[in-house]
């Protein structure tokens, strides 16, 4: 009898502590964060949620990858301050990556066009059927086809187009196919582009070709600390599946590195010609050039990264911090969302993560921490379709908070601080 | 008559013994098994990984979709001539182009297509040498 009553106060005074201490819902995931940070699961099972931005009355505006629901775009309302969305409101029928809000209007991107939506004085959408085409007819061939957008204080938007290849061979991805020289993609693709914010139907004759020579970029942000647009560049892949002469799986999986990139007017960041080796800390020409793992030949002049990332994680987001409610170290330093690798294979995969690297006038000041680990959701982690979550993107709240996309479990978390400063 | 008694006799037979003796038991497909995996694990792990399951919206499944369990015609001409279309699987669209590999000999292409169908989960028939002999002389 006593013992049936002991137990019977044990599961009691363990459902008390599981409910009573802790109001914060951290339920699908169970990401794991730094002493003093929480995750409240803000929405979960959204379909691929991609990039994500909050207004300034802190609605979360989530770009789906797909339509779900005929719907590409979800408002997330919550109306009790408790973190969770108790409103839900889809709209906008395309399918994208880009999210931003700027001077009363939230922008939106498909892999073709870049679309805005007028905020009324309430801060709803006043016409969520009706969006202005800003930009039109970017190069969408499928592959790196995500356009993200970045806006300026200037009145200019920065658009990503990435180069539908993984390295300007005649025949992509096609061992023994040699590098086009000069590659013909640079035209059209491979680059930022610089376009109005305010302009209706924009193409290339009106943009112009802000910076080249980047294979494909998803995440990208405006620093208001320096002015200046950085981005993280998707390195190379399958030097070794397409080289095994001249690489090992070894070096396909570390060397071509995940770049980041302070980018200015007219940069040439060297793709496809180059890649950047974190190990001889060199741009080295690409094989489909010549290269041979040593030679520079002509990258020496190209763009060398502010900071080199381990290959394949697939930077999806990049978000500089410029919130109060975090600790002082985390002031306009990069939080950076990785998708996390395929091209490692046949070894293990890696990323699935956001990192922190703290910044300095613009500068990397020091090395990176991974900030939100466990995406995954297990120890084993073969292949990208067995994960239960991929950081895809990164918003600040008006309160200083963050908030982290999945675009496979479809989930957005509230990272709030807790701790002491 | 008597003759043509035994050529019905013999053909009969001949078709007796084929009915008894299907292809199945001819092939040695665990050795072709093994032999197709060290082609997948040279040419199609990266992409497709090494569980089959691909990577989302990029590069397609190879478990229980219909082009795997499909036609042999279709999976020699994508080994063959690349695959580069907006095209739907299990319900996903993926972006990645599919390379394609000439370079592969007809046994290479019959092992690596036996071992897709046959593994991850996967029961198809096996794929013989002069099946994708036959389908590869057509598509040229």
């Amino acid at each position: 009898m006593s013992k049936l009553f002991s137990s019977f106060i044990l599961i009691i005074a363990s459902a008390f502590s599981a409910c009573a201490g802790d109001p914060v819902n951290t339920a699908p995931g169970d990401i794991k964060l730094p002493a003093g940070f929480k995750a409240i699961v803000v929405a979960d099972k959204l379909g691929n949620a991609r990039h994500i931005v909050v207004n300034s009355n802190g609605d979360v505006y989530v770009k789906l990858e797909r339509l779900k629901d005929g719907k590409g775009i979800i408002r997330l309302r919550d109306t009790n301050g408790d973190g969770v969305a108790d409103e839900k409101f889809a709209f906008g029928n395309f399918g994208g990556t880009g999210i931003a809000i700027k001077n009363g209007y939230l922008y939106a991107s498909s892999d073709d066009n870049v679309y805005r939506y007028k905020f009324n004085d309430k801060n709803e959408i006043e016409n969520p059927d009706k969006p202005e085409i800003i930009i039109t007819g970017l190069v969408n061939k499928r592959q790196h086809s995500s356009k993200s957008i970045a806006l300026d204080n200037n009145g200019f938007i920065y658009v990503n187009i990435g180069a539908p290849s993984n390295s300007c061979q005649e025949a992509d991805r096609t061992a023994g196919s040699k590098g086009q020289m000069p590659c013909p993609i640079l035209e059209t693709a491979g680059g930022i582009w610089q376009f109005r914010a305010d302009k209706l139907n924009q193409s290339y004759a009106e943009g112009v070709r802000y910076a080249t020579g980047l294979r494909n970029v998803v995440g990208l942000d405006w620093n208001t600390s320096v002015n200046e647009l950085f981005v993280m560049q998707h390195g190379r892949d399958q030097l070794s599946q397409l080289y095994p002469d001249n690489y090992s799986n070894e070096q396909n999986a570390e060397v071509p590195a995940e770049e980041f990139f302070i980018v200015k007017k007219g940069m040439d960041f060297g793709w496809p010609y180059c890649y950047y080796d974190p190990i001889q800390k060199k741009k080295l020409l690409a094989p489909e050039y010549g290269g041979d793992g040593k030679t520079e030949g002509l990258c020496g002049t190209k763009e060398k990264p502010l900071y080199a990332f381990p290959a394949h994680w697939a930077p999806n987001a990049l978000l500089f911090y410029t919130g109060n409610q975090f600790a002082a170290k985390y002031k306009n330093g990069a939080f950076i969302a990785f998708h996390g690798s395929w091209n490692r294979a046949p070894l293990e995969q890696a990323g699935f993560n956001v990192v922190f690297l703290p910044m300095k006038d613009g500068k990397p000041a020091g090395d990176y921490e991974i900030f939100a680990d466990n995406f995954v959701g297990g120890k084993e982690n073969l292949s990208p379709s067995k994960a239960k979550h991929r950081p895809c993107g990164l918003a600040m709240g008006t309160d200083g908070s963050m908030y982290i996309s999945d675009d496979q479990g479809g989930t957005v978390w509230k990272i709030i601080y807790t701790g002491e400063k | 008559m008597k003759i043509f008694a035994a050529s019905a006799l013999l053909i009969c037979g001949a078709y007796l013994i084929q009915a008894f003796m299907p292809a199945q038991q001819q092939y040695d497909v665990k050795a072709a098994m093994a032999r197709g995996k060290k082609v997948y694990d040279k040419i199609c792990i990266v992409c497709h990984q090494p569980d089959g399951s691909g990577v989302p919206r990029m590069n397609p499944p190879l478990i229980k979709t219909k082009i795997t369990l499909g036609p042999k015609q279709k999976l020699v001409q994508i080994l063959v001539k690349g695959f580069n279309e907006e095209v739907e699987i299990n319900g996903e669209y993926y972006s990645n182009p599919m390379p394609a590999q000439p370079q592969l000999t007809n046994q290479e292409i019959a092992d690596v297509l036996t071992y897709v169908r046959r593994s991850f989960g996967n029961k198809a028939s096996y794929v013989t040498v002069a099946e994708v002999k036959a389908i590869r002389a057509k598509l040229k």
